[in-house]
């Protein structure tokens, strides 16, 4: 049902390996402040993977390297059997053309309506006719069950619907990977519920690869086929919802658990509170 | 001492790679304008954006500038006797230098703004970004239209401002201060040059309307992206604009004439 224009590339390419995304070596800092230390990560292709941790730890960080927006220090991220790093921007460009993805904020064009908001990759990459590209986002939006919205501009977009249309326009050109950057934060039950249902409907209906990155940990664990867990700069525990309930390491137990403190300290470093509270300044 | 020569080496350093990495971004617009002009559609928006939309704020101020033109030109003209000559003065004035001048600095602080607030915009909220993973380049399906239209809209509004202006001091020379019409329009006639004037103003016009925009397309594209960062770059737009265009105008007049 949605994938009936998928490129013919993908048919043709090469014997697939088992992982869309190998991440082998990876270090990354922000100025003085180091993001990863030889990190390790595979992303089945298939599957739906969770990307985890508290926040600041980096997650969007990784999902901005894997979508080569960033370039590592060190190491190797391989997408598809394309070193991300080495690739030109045109060649960049091309492979992004068979990811989509999903920003936190939704990142809709604010001058377009959301049926021109779906269509703007179909308009921008292909020579399809008006009446293909009507029928295709009326498809997508249906999907996500927006087909009646389609007239509305983004300001009149609550925070999950903005999310959902955003969602029908990563996949408007039929992606092989989708990448969720938060797609919980700040929503609703009810949006939460349907934004979880559509992540596990649309990986299994597309037959495509999911990344999700998100701290909820109920709802990745309701859809999610594995997780890696990321605190300060490594991979601190990594597998399916219930091999990371049952991981005994403490910075595992804390994030799944939810406890205030722990090996991911509740305070922010800083010098001694009775000093602090002693000193004339009060800095 | 050596911490005010340290300053100054790291303001001057942080200038030229400011005017360089401009000056590199200006040579991608060129470069990319081309393919640019396949898609008209995307062009004539942005002329209607940044032109159409100045029309009002352009009109107004060319008229008044035209009236206190009139004005000032009878009340000077007449102390040698000669305030007939006031259309010459006026259309001098306005073709050579006025219309050029005071329409780039409108256009920076109506459109200039307009442009960089809403790049900058686009990018505090992930639009740039989420174009780029939707594989479609930022700076030629956004920046490049838009630098376009303001290029194609400055000596529009220019020409728009002058022609006003002409009448805003047609209006006090003739009709307040009883200025003869034939003097004014005849004496204008063989004393604005078309080449020397006309083609001169719109040279300045074009050549304010690639640093306008290139101006606020870059501010706009390198904004942090945060309320504040777009704030700034706003306000940046409007004054590099400002010194530009003067510094422009001078060198500009002192090479033609």
């Amino acid at each position: 049902m949605f994938g009936f224009h998928r490129k013919a590339s993908h048919a043709q390419a090469a014997p697939e390996s088992e992982n869309i995304v190998e991440i082998r070596g990876l270090w990354y800092s922000r100025g003085s402040k180091r993001i990863f230390e030889d990190v390790d990560i595979d992303i089945r292709r298939g599957d739906v993977t969770a990307i985890m941790g508290p926040s600041g730890t980096g997650k969007t960080t990784l999902l901005r390297l894997i979508t080569g927006q960033l370039v590592p220090d060190r190491g190797t991220i391989v997408v598809d059997g394309k070193d991300i790093s080495r690739l030109s921007r045109r060649q960049l460009y091309e492979l992004r053309k068979d990811m989509g993805m999903l920003f936190q904020n939704g990142a809709l064009l604010t001058d377009l309506n959301v049926f021109e908001n779906v269509a703007f990759p179909l308009r921008e990459h292909t020579d399809l006719p008006e009446r293909l590209i009507r029928h295709i986002v009326l498809i997508k939006l249906h999907a996500v069950g927006l087909r009646g919205a389609w007239s509305l501009m983004p300001a009149e977009l609550s925070g999950g619907m903005a999310r959902r249309v955003a969602l029908a326009r990563a996949m408007a050109m039929d992606p092989s990977m989708l990448i969720y950057d938060e797609p919980f934060g700040g929503l609703d039950p009810i949006s939460m519920g349907v934004i979880v249902r559509l992540v596990r409907r649309m990986n299994d209906a597309l037959g495509i690869s999911s990344i999700v990155v998100s701290h909820d940990v109920d709802e990745i664990s309701a859809v999610a086929d594995r997780s890696y867990l990321i605190s300060d700069g490594h991979v601190a525990g990594y597998g399916t919802p219930t091999e990371l309930e049952q991981n005994r390491n403490d910075v595992v137990r804390q994030f799944m658990t939810g406890m205030a403190d722990g090996p991911v300290p509740f305070h922010y470093p800083g010098p001694d509170y009775s000093e602090q509270l002693l000193t004339r300044a009060g800095r | 001492m050596k911490d005010l020569l340290s300053d100054a080496w790291f303001t001057a350093r942080e200038f030229l790679q400011t005017f360089g990495a401009s000056q590199l971004f200006l040579l991608r617009l060129l470069m990319l304008t081309p393919r640019a002009l396949l898609r008209p559609g995307l062009i004539v928006q942005q002329v209607y954006a940044t032109g159409a939309m100045s029309l009002v704020i352009i009109m107004v101020s060319g008229l008044f500038v035209g009236m206190v033109l009139g004005l000032q030109g009878v009340d000077t003209l007449s102390r040698f006797g000669s305030e007939e000559a006031v259309g010459t003065f006026a259309g001098l004035s306005l073709i050579k230098e006025l219309g050029p001048v005071v329409t780039a600095l409108l256009f920076a602080g109506r459109a200039g703004t307009a442009l960089a607030s809403e790049i900058g915009l686009m990018r505090a909220t992930d639009q740039l970004s989420g174009m780029e993973m939707m594989a479609v380049d930022p700076i030629k399906r956004i920046v490049v239209p838009r630098f376009i239209g303001g290029v194609i809209s400055m000596p529009l509004l220019a020409s728009v401002f002058t022609a006003v202006g002409l009448f805003g001091a047609y209006c006090v020379a003739v009709i307040v201060m009883g200025v003869d019409k034939g003097e004014f329009w005849s004496q204008m006639q063989p004393n604005v040059d078309l080449v020397r004037d006309v083609l001169n103003g719109t040279l300045k016009s074009f050549v304010f309307g690639v640093a306008a925009s290139m101006l606020a397309v870059f501010e706009g594209y390198n904004a942090i992206p945060t309320a504040e960062g777009v704030g700034r770059a706003t306000t940046r737009t409007v004054v590099i604009t400002s010194i530009v265009v003067l510094v422009l105008d001078f060198m500009i007049t002192a090479f033609t004439l």
